[in-house]
């Protein structure tokens, strides 16, 4: 592939407003969308603002809306793209923004700290922790979250209903509460935390959130439906509720 | 644009970077009691350590029993040429299995063995496998679980947040003072204790692994509050990053893939390798590719040459590319295609198949990978104190990349996450001593204030017209060029001389656009750090005249008696910088005999 030129249009601007801008650059072989963003940046407009870190996929620092798709600027091919075809590059929606491209995503860092902390059993008694690899896979799969925030800005609970981020963890968070619950070692109790503060009920499963994870994991099938039939387990099954009245508290 | 406010916050401690080191340090300096804040110039969660792929070398002997810290004490001395702190490398291997037991506890979830403890993995130098991991994705795993403990532990941080001088009152850390990203706005701490944990200067090189991040801003603000810096000339090249596409370039390929069978080739097909070995490996190394082949189904075979070690690998690999035979995009081949069958490949490297598979359109289980060198990190930094990191101006702390000491002239693959872990905790430890035993009053300079915010907008009053992203871009050339993975003299002098216009330029830049999360002002203030990291870097090399681990001169191509026992040392005065030799702290005569020992 011969180097061409490609036509990119890039949200500028603030919280106050602002505007696409149409960018003409040349694109050399095998550049993802950031190369572009960054090329532009060097020649053309020095202080368009971006967020970069590792450029491989490991840190979901640059997430944006690439022609409409929620996607890690890192990871996304020049030439997955039509020759010709116009890129539009906008910033995520569901947080507010900055300027250009960046985006306001304190609503997860405080979303983060809601969460009770890991709270581990005892030790063994000969002073080990022994776990197996069968019993942590699904937890590992969890641990796999890069922090992109892509499940969270494509949740249509709260992107297109902005006053319920007050009620409503979102998809990473109820990964991370998954991971929790799940792990071997944890004795917190979080589940009244996932019903009501974390607005577990709020979810119907549409499945957008796995379908933009970068890093592939079942945020529905193997985080959300599983905390979902634990409260169910725990607030509305009858016989679980009599029991309950019997046994101690149980994960 | 005459802008002096800011706004004040104080501190005990102050920790400067939140990656591994840093967010160790904060923990333990909080837990001590101490008023701590984390400041970092990204997201919290994001720092370089994200990155690390391996996992973190601690001799916990889950795997192979008779491992125990003086093994991995002598492993780390060795890879180190002998050349590291040995008292950090003590304290390294003692406490490392502690710190990764601890990180158990705050809920991370390492690979299991089938007994179901740690699962730990062989790597390059460690005599047994000693890596405890997950998958590759072991710095993911560290840095998640020290941001979710610091969370809940309650400890202030300022995100995307970036510092850029020390403050000091009568010679002692006082506070320090940079601004928000977000808004440009300026913020001073005032504290009595400072703790590095800035990471390395490896985005000073053009082909790095390293992120944007990484321009040398520790090294930095220690030598401009008057610090000694150490071991600057040792860098390292790791011999296999990606070279193609430019999106990748510099992404490091991992030596499992010559492990595994891959070998290197040139543009005529060669296995080069055979003509680059060395007198000092010639008897333990294959001397045909039928030999070299055998090796890896009988160990009664000779090693291949492809498995000699990363200095000498990349050596090689510059040689080829130098002498033209290298590929279209200046590197060499590393094939893998041709000599195993896709499914174990798939099956042994799944995360490099994964790799070139979605940046660079590569299939290795059918094409050959185009690597080079690509420099990875930084041996040298800031001098400390082997059991304390006290660096060498009162008050100031340094941990994990950015300091010196613990490796030497060359680091160990996995020794790196257990340094963080290891002198991140110490850091804070005895930040927060030092904070605790103040007497006194300090007070934050007016007149240092006022010089730092002056620097901080001569980027928008210059009448200059130097674009930020060209400097860097010309200097990043230089230093790839000029004090890259081979060295000499000649070209050494010459990079200083580049080094010195690049910084006169620099007082030309002029960057558009306001104060509001501005990347092109970012850089143009990131590039005296560069610069200064730099320059250092250089001056180390010049002055190192013999070849050793990270430092090839290929005007003294061997190791040097005279050298084997001083460290270089750079300081900054008046705004120059001197050097000085200085001796290695003599080891105890019973660590001296672990190293002699065979086994």
């Amino acid at each position: 592939m011969a180097e061409q030129q490609v036509h990119m249009r890039l949200w500028r601007g603030n919280a106050n407003g602002g505007e696409f801008r149409d960018y003409r650059i040349a694109v050399g072989e095998g550049m993802v969308v950031l190369d572009v963003v960054h090329a532009i940046q060097a020649a053309q407009a020095n202080d368009l603002a971006v967020r970069w870190n590792c450029k491989a996929g490991k840190c979901g620092s640059c997430s944006a809306e690439v022609n409409g798709k929620p996607r890690l600027m890192c990871m996304t091919r020049m030439n997955t793209f039509q020759p010709g075809e116009t890129i539009t590059i906008a910033p995520m929606r569901t947080f507010p923004i900055i300027r250009d491209l960046v985006t306001d995503v304190s609503f997860n860092f405080q979303k983060a700290k809601e969460i009770p902390a890991f709270k581990p059993k005892p030790k063994e008694a000969d002073g080990t922790r022994r776990m197996f690899q069968e019993d942590i896979d699904r937890v590992q799969e969890f641990h796999k979250c890069i922090e992109c925030f892509l499940c969270q800005n494509v949740c249509h609970v709260i992107r297109d209903h902005a006053d319920n981020k007050p009620a409503f963890a979102g998809p990473r968070f109820f990964v991370r509460l998954a991971s929790l619950e799940m792990h071997p070692l944890d004795s917190n109790d979080r589940m009244k935390l996932i019903q009501q503060k974390a607005g577990l009920g709020y979810c119907n499963i549409t499945k957008c959130c796995t379908e933009v994870c970068p890093e592939h994991i079942h945020i529905t099938d193997n985080a959300i439906i599983p905390l979902k039939e634990r409260v169910v387990d725990r607030y509305y099954d009858p016989m679980a509720r009599l029991f309950g009245l019997f046994s101690a508290k149980s994960k | 644009m005459a802008q002096e406010k800011y706004e004040t916050h104080e501190y005990d401690v102050i920790v400067i970077g939140a990656g591994g080191a840093g967010l160790r340090a904060a923990v333990e300096a909080s837990a001590q009691g101490a008023k701590t804040a984390l400041v970092c110039k990204s997201l919290l969660g994001k720092a370089h350590t994200v990155m690390a792929e391996g996992g973190i070398a601690a001799a916990m002997g889950n795997v192979y029993p008779e491992d125990n810290w003086k093994v991995h004490f002598r492993d780390t001395m060795r890879g180190g040429k002998l050349l590291n702190n040995w008292r950090m490398a003590q304290i390294h291997a003692q406490e490392a299995p502690d710190r990764v037991l601890e990180l158990e506890e705050w809920g991370a979830l390492f690979d299991r063995t089938k007994e179901g403890l740690i699962l730990q993995r062989d790597f390059g130098g460690h005599r047994y496998a000693r890596l405890a991991h997950v998958g590759d994705r072991t710095g993911l795993e560290m840095i998640r679980t020290l941001q979710q403990h610091a969370v809940h532990k309650g400890i202030d941080v300022y995100m995307e947040c970036n510092l850029q001088r020390l403050l000091t009152d009568g010679g002692k850390i006082a506070g320090a003072f940079g601004y928000w990203r977000e808004s440009g706005k300026f913020i001073l701490f005032k504290c009595k204790a400072v703790v590095l944990a800035t990471g390395g200067g490896g985005k000073a090189w053009k082909v790095t692994s390293n992120s944007w991040e990484y321009t040398g801003d520790g090294v930095t603000m220690a030598a401009d509050a008057g610090a000694d810096l150490m071991d600057m000339e040792f860098m390292q090249f790791h011999p296999t990053g990606m070279v193609w596409p430019p999106s990748v370039r510099g992404i490091l390929v991992t030596e499992g893939v010559r492990g595994d069978g891959g070998t290197l080739k040139n543009a005529k097909g060669e296995r080069f390798m055979f003509n680059y070995i060395p007198e000092f490996f010639k008897a333990e190394t294959a001397e045909t590719e039928k030999e070299a082949d055998a090796w890896y189904e009988d160990k009664q075979n000779r090693r291949t040459p492809d498995l000699l070690p990363r200095d000498e690998v990349a050596r090689a690999i510059n040689s080829e590319v130098k002498a033209g035979r290298g590929t279209p995009h200046g590197g060499v081949f590393l094939d893998i295609a041709s000599r195993r069958d896709a499914d174990y490949i798939k099956r042994r490297l799944p995360s490099m198949y994964h790799q070139f598979k979605e940046l660079a359109d590569v299939d290795i289980t059918k094409d050959a990978m185009e690597v080079g060198p690509t420099c990875h990190y930084a041996m040298g930094g800031v001098r400390v104190d082997a059991d304390t990191t006290a660096a060498t101006v009162p008050g100031l702390f340094a941990a994990g990349e950015v300091a010196a000491g613990l490796h030497g002239a060359n680091r160990l693959g996995g020794n790196s996450l257990s340094d963080l872990l290891v002198f991140g905790r110490r850091a804070g430890l005895y930040a927060a001593e030092y904070a605790k035993a103040f007497q006194g009053s300090l007070s934050v300079n007016s007149d240092q204030i006022s010089a730092c915010a002056r620097a901080l907008l001569a980027p928008f009053e210059s009448k200059g017209s130097e674009n930020p992203y060209t400097i860097h871009a010309d200097l990043q050339e230089c230093m790839q060029n000029l004090v890259g993975i081979i060295r000499v003299e000649s070209e050494l002098k010459q990079a200083l001389e580049t080094i010195e216009r690049l910084k006169e330029r620099t007082k030309n830049v002029k960057v558009e656009g306001n104060m509001q999360y501005n990347p092109g002002w970012h850089l143009a203030l990131d590039l005296h750090s560069l610069l200064t990291f730099s320059e250092a870097a250089t001056l180390a090399a010049i002055e190192r005249k013999e070849s050793r681990g990270g430092h090839t001169r290929d005007d003294y191509p061997n190791t040097d008696a005279r050298f084997a026992k001083v460290n270089i040392v750079v300081r900054q005065k008046n705004g120059a910088m001197t050097l000085s030799q200085e001796p290695l702290p003599e080891m105890p005569d019973e660590l001296k005999s672990l190293l002699e020992e065979k086994k």
